[in-house]
C-alpha cells in the first residue's frame, strides 16, 4: 500500500487485474454486446424463437419462390375442388391434400397454404416497416425531451400523452376509407400497406419515446456527459456518441417486443377491412371470411389462426431472451 | 508540492493561474406548470480564492456544502449567477462552448464516480483518446501510441486498450480518468473527491499516484475532498467550506496545527491520529445537528446554529473572510487565537 507508485506500472497494474487474461493471447474487451450474445446463445428458449423469426422472415422474402415449388398461385381459382353443393372444399379437414398443402378456401377453392406465406409477407413487413417508424420518431423525440428537458420535454411529453390516449384502431378504420386509390406512386393494396405502416408507426412511437426520455433523463447525469462536455463536447457529440450507444439496448430490446403487437395490429384491422385490399392475401382477412365458414370448415380459420399465433410467440419469446440478454436496467 | 514555502517570506507572490472573486451560484427552484421561481439552493455563494501555479489547493467542507459546485464552476461546466472567474489572466465567467473550447485543454477534472464518469459503451481507447478527437488534435506517432503512453503512465497495462470499463476495477477506473484528464496537458487539474469512491485501501495509491503526476508534469490541483484526512499529504494549502462559503483559508501546517476557524477544528478532532499519545490528550468535537439547508441559511454566520462558541453577534452579522496572520484568512467573530476581544463587537 504504501510502495511508491512508480514500479506499479506493469506489477501493480498485473497484481490488481481482472483475472481473466488469457496468457499469450493478445487482449481484446468484450464488449457489452458480446457478452450479451454469449448470454443469449444459452437460453435455448429464445433460441428457438429466434429461429422460427428467422424462418419466418425466409418464408416471407422467399415467398414466390416456396409457392412456385409446394403450391398454386394466391389467387388462382380451383372450383374443381369446392362442393357446389355446400360450396365447402372437397374432402376432410378442409380439403388438405399432397396437392393443396393447407387445403383451399371454402367458396374459391384458393390454395390456402400460398395464401398464408404470401400473408407473412403483407405481416411482416408491415409490422417491422411501422416499427422502424415507431423506432426512429420515438428515439429523437425521446432523446431530445430526455436531454433539453424544460419546455421541449413538457410539449414532447403532452404529445406523447395525448396520442396514446388517441383510439387509434378507430382512427385508422376511419382514415383508410378516406385514402385514394393511388397515392405516393403506389396502387391499391401498396397504398394500404403504407398507410398502415404510417399509421401503426406514428401510434407507436410514444411507447418507444416514453421509454427512450425515462433512459435519457438518467443518463445524462451520469459523470461522463459532463466529462464530454469538460473536453469541449457539443451537443450533437454528448447525444450521439455519448447517450445513444447507451440507448441501443433497450430500443432493440421495445422493437423486439413492439414487432408482434403490430403483428396483432394489422391482422386486426385486416380483420375489420381496413387492411389490405382483396385479392392480396392476408391472415386477418382470411380470419374475417372464415367467420362466416368456420361450422363447416373450422380448417380455414385454424391455419391462419395458427399462423398469427406462431409468429407472435416466436417474436415475443425472442424479445424477451434478448431483454434478458442485455439486462438493459443494469448494465453498467 | 512545496512551492509556495514560507508564506510571509515572500513578498509578491507569482501571477495566479486561476483567480476567483465573488462566485455565487444559486440553482433555481421552480415550482408549478408555469415554472415561477419559488426560491434558490445557495449552493455556492461568494467565494474569493487564488490558485497559483505549481500548488495544490485543498478544498473541504462536508457534504452538500457546495464544493463540486465550486469544482463545476471554475471548471465552467456550470454558469455563475454572479462573480468572475480568471485563467491566466483572461475572464473566463460567462464563455460560451464553443468559447471555452480552447481552454479545456488547459483546465480538466478528474471526477467523483468511476463507475459513472466512463462510458459503458465505450473501449478504454476511445475513452483516453476522445480529448484528442474533440479538440482535433492529432499527437505525436497517432492516438492509439498516445493513448497506450497515458495508460502506462497512470499505471495501467497498455495492452488493455481494447477493453470496456467494466472490465477493471474501480481503483484501476480512476486511473483511466485520470489518463483521460491528463491527454491534453491541462495546467490545472480540478479532482473532484477523486477517491472517496474507492476503498480505502487503494485511496492511498490514487493520492500517490496524482502527487507524482503533478511533480512529473508539473501540474496545478485543486483536490475536493469530504475531510481532511484524504488530502492531508498533497495540499499545500486548504480552503474549508461551508454552506458555500469559504471559512477558513490557509497553509497546510497552520491549518493543520493551529485552526482559527472552530469548524476546522471541528474537521481536524475527526481525523484519524496515528500517534495514541497525541490521540488520548486530543479531545473529539462532536458537532450537534445537520448542515443547514442551503435554500434557506442561517443568518449572519451560516455556523452558528452548530458553533459552541456562538454569540449573539454570530447570528446578527456575516464575519468577513479576514487575513488575521500572513496566508491565514478566516471568518469567524471568535477566532481561536482569541484575537476577537472587542473589536469585533463580541459582547457575551
Ligand atoms: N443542478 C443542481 N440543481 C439544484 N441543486 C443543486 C444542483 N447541483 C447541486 N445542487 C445543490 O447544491 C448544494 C451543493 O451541492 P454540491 O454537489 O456542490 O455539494 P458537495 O459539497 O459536492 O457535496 P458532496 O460531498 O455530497 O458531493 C446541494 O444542496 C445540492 O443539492
Ligand atoms: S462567527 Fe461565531 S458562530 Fe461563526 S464560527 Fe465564529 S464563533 Fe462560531
Ligand atoms: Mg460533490
Amino acid at each position: 500500500m504504501t510502495a511508491p507508485l512508480h514500479d506499479t506500472g506493469a506489477a501493480g497494474a498485473a497484481a490488481v487485474d481482472v483475472a481473466t487474461d488469457v496468457p499469450g493471447k493478445a487482449i481484446e474487451g468484450r464488449s457489452p454486446w458480446r457478452i450479451a450474445w454469449i448470454r443469449l446463445k444459452r437460453d435455448k428458449v429464445a433460441l428457438a424463437g429466434g429461429v422460427v423469426v428467422l424462418l419466418l422472415v425466409l418464408v416471407a422474402a422467399f415467398a414466390p419462390l416456396i409457392v412456385g415449388l409446394l403450391g398454386h398461385p394466391p389467387n388462382e381459382f380451383h372450383e374443381e375442388t369446392i362442393d357446389p353443393f355446400f360450396s365447402t372444399p372437397k374432402g376432410s379437414w378442409g380439403g388438405i391434400s399432397s396437392d393443396f398443402l393447407f387445403g383451399v378456401e371454402p367458396g374459391n377453392g384458393r390454395d390456402v397454404f400460398s395464401r398464408v406465406v404470401y400473408g407473412a409477407r403483407v405481416s411482416l413487413l408491415v409490422a417491422f416497416l411501422s416499427a422502424v417508424v415507431a423506432v426512429v420518431l420515438g428515439t429523437v423525440f425521446g432523446i431530445v425531451a430526455g436531454y433539453f428537458g424544460g419546455w421541449v420535454d413538457a410539449v414532447v411529453s403532452r404529445v406523447m400523452d395525448l396520442l396514446l390516449a388517441f383510439p387509434q384502431l378507430l382512427f385508422i378504420i376511419a382514415l383508410v376509407s378516406v385514402v385514394p386509390n393511388s397515392l405516393w406512386g403506389l396502387q391499391g393494396s401498396g397504398v394500404r400497406m403504407a398507410v398502415l405502416i404510417a399509421v401503426i408507426g406514428f401510434f407507436g412511437w410514444p411507447y418507444v419515446g416514453r421509454i427512450v426520455r425515462g433512459q435519457t433523463l438518467s443518463l445524462r447525469e451520469r459523470e461522463y456527459v459532463e466529462a464530454a462536455r469538460s473536453l469541449g463536447a457539443g451537443r450533437g457529440y454528448i447525444l450521439f456518441r455519448e447517450l445513444l450507444p447507451n440507448l441501443v439496448a433497450p430500443i432493440t430490446v421495445y422493437t423486439t417486443l413492439m414487432i408482434p403487437t403490430n403483428v396483432l395490429t394489422e391482422a386486426a384491422l385486416s380483420f375489420l377491412g381496413a387492411g389490405v385490399k382483396p385479392p392480396t392475401a392476408s391472415w386477418g382477412q382470411m380470419l374475417s371470411k372464415a367467420v362466416t365458414t368456420y361450422e363447416a370448415d373450422p380448417m380455414f380459420m385454424i391455419i391462419p389462426g395458427v399462423a398469427i399465433f406462431v409468429t407472435v410467440l416466436a417474436f415475443n419469446l425472442f424479445g424477451d431472451g434478448v431483454r434478458d440478454a442485455l439486462d438493459p436496467k443494469g448494465s453498467r | 508540492m512545496t512551492i509556495p514555502g514560507q508564506p510571509s517570506a515572500s513578498p509578491e507572490p507569482a501571477a495566479p493561474l486561476l483567480k476567483v472573486e465573488g462566485l455565487v451560484k444559486h440553482f433555481p427552484i421552480t415550482k408549478g406548470l408555469l415554472r415561477r421561481q419559488s426560491g434558490a439552493v445557495q449552493a455556492v455563494d461568494g467565494l474569493t480564492f487564488d490558485v497559483r501555479p505549481g500548488e495544490t489547493l485543498g478544498v473541504v467542507g462536508e457534504s452538500g456544502c457546495g464544493k463540486s459546485t465550486m469544482g463545476r464552476l471554475i471548471t465552467r461546466l456550470l454558469e455563475p449567477t454572479a462573480g468572475r472567474i480568471e485563467f491566466e489572466g483572461r475572464d473566463i465567467t460567462h464563455l460560451g462552448v464553443a468559447g471555452m473550447r480552447p481552454m479545456r485543454r488547459d483546465v480538466q477534472m478528474i471526477f467523483q464516480d468511476p463507475y459513472s464518469s466512463l462510458n459503458p459503451r465505450h473501449t478504454v481507447g476511445t475513452i483516453v483518446g476522445a480529448p484528442f478527437r474533440l479538440q482535433g488534435i492529432t499527437p505525436e506517432g497517432g492516438v492509439k501510441k498516445e493513448v497506450q503512453r497515458l495508460l502506462g503512465l497512470v499505471g495501467l497495462n497498455p495492452e488493455h486498450y481494447n477493453r470496456y470499463p467494466h472490465e477493471f476495477s474501480g481503483g484501476q477506473r480512476q486511473r483511466i480518468g485520470i489518463a483521460r484528464a491528463l491527454a491534453l496537458k491541462p495546467k490545472l487539474v480540478v479532482a473532484d473527491e477523486p477517491v472517496s469512491a474507492l476503498d480505502v485501501s487503494i485511496q492511498a495509491q490514487v493520492v500517490n499516484l496524482l502527487d507524482d503526476l503533478q511533480e512529473e508534469l508539473g501540474l496545478t490541483y485543486v483536490i475536493i475532498a469530504h475531510d481532511l484526512s484524504v488530502i492531508r499529504h498533497v495540499s499545500d494549502r486548504i480552503a474549508v467550506m461551508y454552506l458555500g462559503k469559504i471559512v477558513e483559508l490557509a497553509d497546510r501546517s497552520p491549518l493543520y496545527t493551529a485552526p482559527l476557524h472552530p469548524y476546522t477544528r471541528a474537521l481536524l478532532s475527526a481525523v484519524p491520529v496515528p500517534d495514541p499519545a497525541r490521540r488520548a490528550r486530543r479531545e473529539r468535537i462532536l458537532l450537534k445537528g445537520d448542515v443547514p439547508s442551503p435554500i434557506s441559511p442561517p443568518s449572519g454566520c451560516r455556523f452558528h446554529t452548530r458553533c459552541w462558541k456562538a454569540t449573539e453577534v454570530c447570528a446578527r452579522e456575516e464575519p468577513p473572510l479576514l487575513t488575521l496572520r500572513p496566508g491565514h484568512a478566516v471568518a469567524c467573530h471568535h477566532p481561536e487565537d482569541g484575537s476577537d476581544s472587542g473589536a469585533r463587537g463580541a459582547v457575551t
